[in-house]
């Protein structure tokens, strides 16, 4: 008997009191559109291209951001400069693919794609969904600041030869005894 | 005709008006209470602190389409809602909100009330069987086997207060409670009757014949547009209902120190319990319905019977 009534009753009047002790604890709700949340550095939202800190395009237009997408989201054409730099023709994501995965941004060799924490992309036309390098194209160095890629990379550009980037040795010449 | 007294026509339209109002307000009041107590806020957007969520809610459900199945029986079928707006409106007919508002006294307002809430037992029943839908009928199959469970008690938990005051007029009840309320002696018979009450409502724990988890809608899966509106504004007049019984018959009414006026006291003692069925249903699991009907049938039953013969006893001891 009592048996029962301490499972029947106490146990109910004990969740009863548990729950209305809720009233005076503050809501975890967040009022989105007014009150806007925490996002965290390393959330992976709309994606942008970065420059270099001399204010270059940093993509290479290497194709391995394209390569490496799940979802075949991103379109490039590579080009070139005249003083030899490689740079993306067009360069096209299309928002109403992309799952936001990150994989072109670990692709990337010269850390120009980049994933931002802004998420708020919402379009009435599919077509507005569509990004182009000029909506892509950010004047900022995104998440690396000093990181330009053909200071130090090999690659051969006007301006500098080979050898002649950072920490780079000047090239061997194989058919020289001379130590 | 313009003054208020009981069965006049201000009484009753204005019982009318505020309890269909009531009811409607609660949808909000509920979501609300609800979302605090799970840590939420609730609908605020709409009006002051989302007060107007109700006349959003009432817009969206006069422009649904109101759809009657092709396999429902037509005319059983659009009867049910009306019959539980209807014996849930009539029971209010009894209730005494105040010495001077009322609709009538009458002298067997216990019982008209116990057979108004078993009228309103086939509102569900009629509802889930002319639905020809399987859940439905499983709804009104479990509406059925409840009821035959919980009005039994409900009844004779009543008895013991009847027996106290000596009247089955609602007004005599709350004007004998003067000298105290029945809930001192009558604390069996108040939880008895509380735990009935739940059932007669429908609500959680024991809104066995909806139970959306387990049989998507139950009696009302088939109902769309106003005719799921009244399901939906009868259930929470007998929300309202079942406050203002337990307020009335245990609660003392409209009684209270005089500093507030009776409908005061009365607001506040009915809307004490309305907090507590939503605080019921934020908390409480629902149990099966076999489990109900032999924890009323085996356990319930016996103890208001018990209830019954001890405040007879006491009673005819100190006549």
């Amino acid at each position: 008997m009592f048996k029962l009534i301490k499972d029947t009753l106490l146990s109910q009047a004990v969740t009863l009191w548990g729950v209305f002790r809720k009233l005076f604890v503050k809501a975890d709700t967040v009022q989105y559109p007014d009150e806007p949340p925490y996002m965290f550095p390393r959330w992976r939202g709309r994606i942008i291209l970065s420059r270099d800190p001399d204010g270059e395009e940093r993509c290479v237009a290497c194709n391995l951001c394209a390569v490496a997408c799940p979802v075949d989201c991103i379109a490039l054409q590579k080009t070139e400069t005249e003083d030899g730099r490689w740079y993306p023709e067009f360069f096209r994501i299309n928002f109403s693919r992309c799952i936001m995965c990150g994989f072109c941004e670990e692709a990337c060799p010269t850390n120009a794609i980049q994933l931002t924490p802004d998420f708020e992309m919402a379009e009435y036309e599919r077509q507005d969904m569509v990004w182009e390098k000029e909506d892509l194209l950010i004047d900022g160095v995104g998440k690396y600041h000093d990181y330009n890629f053909y200071r130090v990379a090999g690659k051969q550009v006007a301006g500098k030869d080979k050898g002649e980037a950072l920490n780079e040795a000047q090239p061997v010449d194989v058919r020289s005894l001379l130590p | 005709m313009f003054s208020f007294a009981v069965g006049s026509a201000l009484s009753i339209a204005s019982i009318l008006l505020v309890v269909v109002a009531l009811a409607a307000m609660l949808i909000w009041v509920e979501r609300r209470l609800l979302g605090f107590w799970q840590e939420r806020l609730g609908p605020n957007r709409v009006g002051w602190f989302g007060i107007l969520q109700v006349v959003a809610d009432m817009i969206k459900i006069f422009t649904k389409e109101d759809w009657v199945p092709p396999f429902a029986d037509k005319f059983t079928f659009v009867l049910a809602p009306a019959i539980i707006m209807i014996v849930v409106l009539m029971s209010f007919a009894v209730i005494p909100f105040t010495p001077e508002v009322g609709v009538i006294d009458s002298n067997v307002g216990v019982l008209f009330v116990l057979a108004m809430a078993s009228l309103g037992a086939y509102s569900v029943m009629l509802g889930g069987l002319s639905s020809n839908n399987k859940y439905a009928l499983l709804g009104s199959l479990r509406a059925a086997a409840q009821m035959v469970s919980y009005e039994v008690f409900m009844g004779i938990s009543l008895l013991g207060v009847v027996v106290l005051s000596g009247s089955f007029n609602l007004r005599e009840i709350v004007e004998t409670q003067a000298d105290g309320w029945y809930i001192l002696p009558q604390c069996i018979g108040f939880l008895i009757f509380l735990i009935a009450g739940v059932a007669e409502s429908h609500r959680l724990p024991f809104d066995i014949p909806e139970a959306e988890q387990e049989i998507c809608a139950g009696y009302h899966t088939e109902y769309s547009g106003m005719k799921f509106g009244m399901f939906f504004v009868g259930e929470y007049l007998g929300l309202v209902l079942i406050s203002s019984l337990i307020t009335v018959l245990f609660f003392g009414g409209w009684l209270g120190p005089a500093f507030l006026p009776p409908i005061v006291w009365f607001s506040l003692k009915a809307g004490v319990f309305i907090a507590f069925f939503i605080l019921m249903r934020a908390a409480l699991p629902r149990p099966r319905y076999d489990q109900l009907m032999s924890y009323g049938w085996l356990f319930l039953l016996p103890l208001s019977l018990v209830n019954l013969l001890i405040t007879g006893a006491v009673v005819l001891g100190t006549m």
